[in-house]
């Protein structure tokens, strides 16, 4: 089957590809385009580990093809700090709280958890771990990571510029 | 318990949560991984494994897979040299595993062929293309049928073996039958543990590169880079410098990630005929469908005490479903029965152990190797013998725990044990008294303990180098670059390893370049991470690094400040000085800069080792610990909710307590999967459940409050007092879940994991 030709719009830049029809936006990102830090781990939706934004909702890029993604905004973690090498609080928090250990879920779980507090805020624990429950993590036993959503609401809300 | 504080500790680094070095890069997605990477005119690889449990190979078709347009190269175990391999190096008649099937395969998964294409649709096309006949021979999926008369042999190649059992172990420990005569209860148990995954996030990957002059560097997921160079230096017939192997990040191992695997040898053999680099990267399906377990362990227990609770016997045999190859097994069996004989005093304990080979998927090694069975085993013994002898299961516990001092005969001593202390401090958290004896309906409570070793002593890979090694170069700008082949795998042991070296030189973290692990840049050797020894073996080589640059940068300082021999020299926050004259000192960077003028130019560069020597046959050092679980039952469904775990455990000097931290709440949840949730489900030796959707590792959703406290012990072997951290912790949860189930609804698990169903039959809501 002949490609299609796609444009991606990934992290504020844009690419004009072609791909193959069958091809996961999790394979596009990652051999097309270099952006290495969307994790396989299952290839079934089911470890969350690919997970990135698609017009800032959260998605298991494994399990959507590319050309769904035709003329879309998508976030990757590295397009998560958008100021060079200044970390997002999120990025901040997870490594303060200890929340990655081999860091194969760190990727996924960081936009699991930002999908999460653009919509809640100040979400409640038991809020979080259902946000969260689509990211498996075998290393951390996912508290940390809970304190570090937690830690990262706090943050993002003392960096917003005061209402009125 | 040995509580004396080393006057180091009082410092600043060690027992400080410094986050994890690397986890900015993780945090970023920048971490490389093996499968993240890539090379000019790279070739992607994919393996034909066996459909059938048990099979002679009559003959293998690779001419259309070989024709097909892109495909660059095809192997068949006959292309290979056929070298055996194993991590038993020290016993060759256990090295069982061909790279891939030369006359036989001998479970469903096996590997038989393997394909390098230009891109990974073509490989597995082509991998489709090939055309293997078989004559399938009788097959056995457990312990049982294995050791039954008529078995199928599945190793009738090896000469020594008369039967299934392809080692087994024996320990005989006072007069048995004279200590059951005097036992007022004795328990006679037999315990069915089952199979689990380890479930790390990252499949298994590797990419191999040829070299010039016929070398080879590999790249690889592997917890264990200098066994990976060793096994597959003899398994491609070269010498083993001619290989390099580097440890990119990996992504969890958990002991699944500690052999040379068909994919490494493959990858590298394609890479050498082709002369392009070869990448393989596994699929989830295939991780879960043929991958490395926990074994399988059929274990009877016979277990005696006196009416006051004092143990006086023990008789433990386990039988361990080994799956169709040794891998790891024969250290699980060891280690199996000197855990059946740890936590308490058991005047008198027999073992018998036996690993046997079924045509199920291979069992290796897996957080705990032996221990955890064991301890289920053990624990759940001590609280029928609780109920039985009407003792609160923590006081029956006190009364027989290992104390500082105690030994297993012919096999271990304990050094350091923070045991009594464990339980004491964890009834009193957990409010035990008060809370065990009033327990609303549907309610329970339960304990389980554990201990497990820091490092193996006994050398079945047969290194004739230490067993951890690191070179320390010292720059004269105050930098530090420390080389190891010790591997960090998530368990954060770039971090503690700089936290050991910092805190010796009396400089920062951040000073501390690391490189871990490279075979051709690391000193030799270091056998990596498996038996939770990173910490205290590796640790101990830095000590012995830091305290070689120490004598030459005193030296310096001694001679600039012309100072009495009888001066200390002090190392702290960056400078070398006269310890209790601190103005006569320099910093750091100028002692090493003075230095390499003095030496004319030469790089301050030292190699620190250590072998434990003399220390029995098992480890240096104990961990301990005791975890209270606190469930509820739905009555009508079954379904268990833990709702907190409480746990105090002895891990000697805790060097970062944020590390000590996540590995106790990641135990817990490959605790709490082990317990209730995770099982293999198997049909005639093929895995039936491969995604994560039915094979269920607990979720965010499924974990319960974590309260934790460290007993600081003091481990006279240990770095600045340490001991283990990542293993042991893995054991309780199983163990205190299943006597709080049985305290909640009567039903007490003697076949793992606890399911609903189970459940409700013991109580009378489901029939047959």
């Amino acid at each position: 089957m002949s490609k299609v030709n796609i444009t991606l719009h990934v992290n504020g830049d844009t690419y004009s590809i072609a791909v193959e029809p069958w091809r996961t936006l999790a394979e596009v990102l990652r051999e097309d385009l270099n952006l290495i830090g969307t994790k396989i781990g299952c290839e079934t939706g089911d470890c969350g580990a690919c997970t990135v934004l698609i017009n800032g909702k959260s998605v298991t890029s494994c399990l959507s093809l590319a050309i769904e993604s035709d003329g879309k905004e998508i976030t990757t973690i590295e397009g998560l700090s958008t100021q060079g090498d200044t970390l997002h609080p999120i990025q901040e928090a997870f490594i303060e709280e200890g929340a990655i250990q081999c860091g194969y879920c760190t990727p996924g779980m960081i936009l699991s958890a930002k999908y999460l507090l653009d919509r809640i805020p100040e979400p409640t624990e038991s809020q979080i771990r259902q946000a969260l429950s689509g990211n498996l993590c075998r290393c951390t036993g996912y508290n940390s990571i809970v304190k570090a959503v937690i830690a990262a609401s706090k943050k993002i809300k003392l960096k917003k510029p005061l209402q009125n | 318990m040995t509580n004396k504080q080393n006057p180091d500790t009082q410092q600043n680094v060690i027992g400080r949560s410094v986050p994890r070095v690397d986890a900015p890069h993780k945090a970023t997605g920048k971490a490389l991984y093996t499968a993240d990477m890539k090379l000019p005119g790279m070739l992607y690889g994919k393996l034909l494994r066996s459909p059938v449990p048990h099979a002679r190979i009559l003959n293998i078709d690779v001419s259309k897979a070989s024709s097909l347009p892109g495909v660059k190269d095809v192997i068949i175990g006959k292309d290979t040299p056929g070298i055996k391999y194993g991590n038993w190096r020290l016993f060759p008649q256990t090295q069982d595993e061909f790279p891939l099937a030369m006359e036989k395969v001998r479970f469903i998964g096996d590997e038989v062929a393997a394909v390098a294409a230009i891109d990974p649709d073509i490989a597995e096309e082509a991998v489709g293309l090939i055309r293997v006949d078989y004559e399938e021979l009788p097959a056995v999926f457990s312990v049982d049928e294995a050791l039954a008369p008529g078995a199928p042999l599945i190793h009738d190649e090896i000469e020594e073996l008369e039967g299934n059992i392809s080692i087994d172990r024996n320990i005989d420990v006072g007069d048995l039958e004279a200590a059951f005569a005097r036992a007022d209860l004795v328990l006679d148990d037999t315990f069915t543990l089952h199979a689990v995954s380890h479930a790390y996030l990252e499949p298994c990957a590797v990419l191999a590169q040829p070299d010039t002059e016929d070398r080879l560097t590999l790249w690889t997921s592997t917890q264990t880079p200098y066994i990976v160079q060793c096994l597959l230096a003899s398994t491609l017939g070269l010498p083993e410098n001619h290989v390099r192997v580097i440890k990119p990040h990996v992504g969890g191992g958990f002991g699944g990630k500690m052999e040379l695997r068909p994919w490494d040898f493959c990858a590298a053999f394609m890479a050498r005929r082709t002369g392009r680099p070869v990448k393989f990267v596994l699929s989830r399906t295939e991780e879960l469908a043929t991958g490395r377990r926990r074994h399988a362990i059929k274990i009877r227990s016979k277990v005696g005490f006196k009416k006051d609770g004092t143990l006086v016997a023990k008789d433990f045999e386990a039988y361990l479903d080994g799956g169709a190859y040794n891998s790891m097994g024969p250290t699980a069996t060891f280690l199996c029965g000197n855990f059946g004989a740890m936590l308490y005093r058991y005047p008198a304990y027999r073992y018998r152990g036996y690993h046997v080979y079924t045509n199920n998927p291979p069992a290796g090694a897996m957080r705990g190797f032996g221990a955890p069975q064991a301890m289920y085993v053990s624990e759940t013994q001590m609280n029928i013998a609780a109920k039985e002898l009407d003792i609160d299961p923590i006081d029956l516990r006190l009364k027989n725990a290992m104390v500082t001092g105690d030994a297993i005969e012919g096999v271990t001593k304990i050094s350091s044990a923070g045991f009594v202390e464990s339980l004491q401090k964890v009834a009193e958290m957990s409010g035990w008294k008060e809370k065990h004896a009033a327990m609303p309906p549907n309610k329970g409570m339960g304990i389980g303990c554990y201990s497990f070793i820091s490092g193996g002593v006994f050398n079945w890979f047969n290194t004739p180098y230490h067993f951890s090694a690191c070179e320390v170069r010292a720059y004269d700008d105050g930098t530090v670059h420390l080389l190891t082949m010790a591997s960090d795998i998530g368990q954060g042991s770039d971090t503690i390893l700089r936290q050991i070296l910092a805190q010796s030189l009396g400089i920062s973290v951040e000073n501390i370049r690391i490189t871990s692990a490279d075979t051709t840049m690391t000193p030799k050797a270091d056998l990596g991470t498996w038996g939770s020894r990173v910490t205290l073996m590796n640790g101990n080589a830095i000590l012995d690094a830091a305290r070689k640059i120490k004598e030459n940068l005193a030296q310096i300082v001694s001679l600039k400040f012309n100072l009495n021999v009888i001066h200390e020299i002090a190392f702290a926050d960056g400078r070398v000085f006269a310890k209790l004259k601190p103005e006569r000192g320099i910093s750091f960077a100028e002692a090493v800069a003075m230095w390499v003028t003095a030496n004319r130019g030469r790089e301050l560069t030292v190699r620190g080792y250590y072998t434990p020597r003399d220390k029995g046959l098992t480890t240096p050092a104990y961990s301990f610990g005791a975890q209270v679980a606190e469930i509820a039952v739905d009555p009508d469904t079954g379904i268990v909710t833990v709702e907190k775990i409480t746990t105090a455990h002895d891990c000697g000097t805790v060097i970062n307590p944020m590390a000590v931290e996540g590995q106790l709440e990641g135990s817990i949840q490959m605790g709490l999967g082990y317990v209730l949730s995770e099982k293999f489900v198997m049909r005639d030796g093929k895995t039936l459940n491969t995604t994560f959707l039915d094979y269920k590792i607990p979720s965010a959703e499924d974990m319960p409050q974590i309260e934790s406290c460290a007993i600081e012990t003091y481990e006279p072997e240990g770095p600045y007092g340490a001991k283990e951290a990542g293993e042991g912790l893995a054991i309780p949860t199983a163990p205190a879940v299943a006597h709080a189930v049985f305290e909640a609804t009567g039903y007490r698990c003697k076949e793992l994991p606890i399911t609903p169903e189970k459940i409700l039959r013991a109580t009378g809501k489901l029939m047959e």
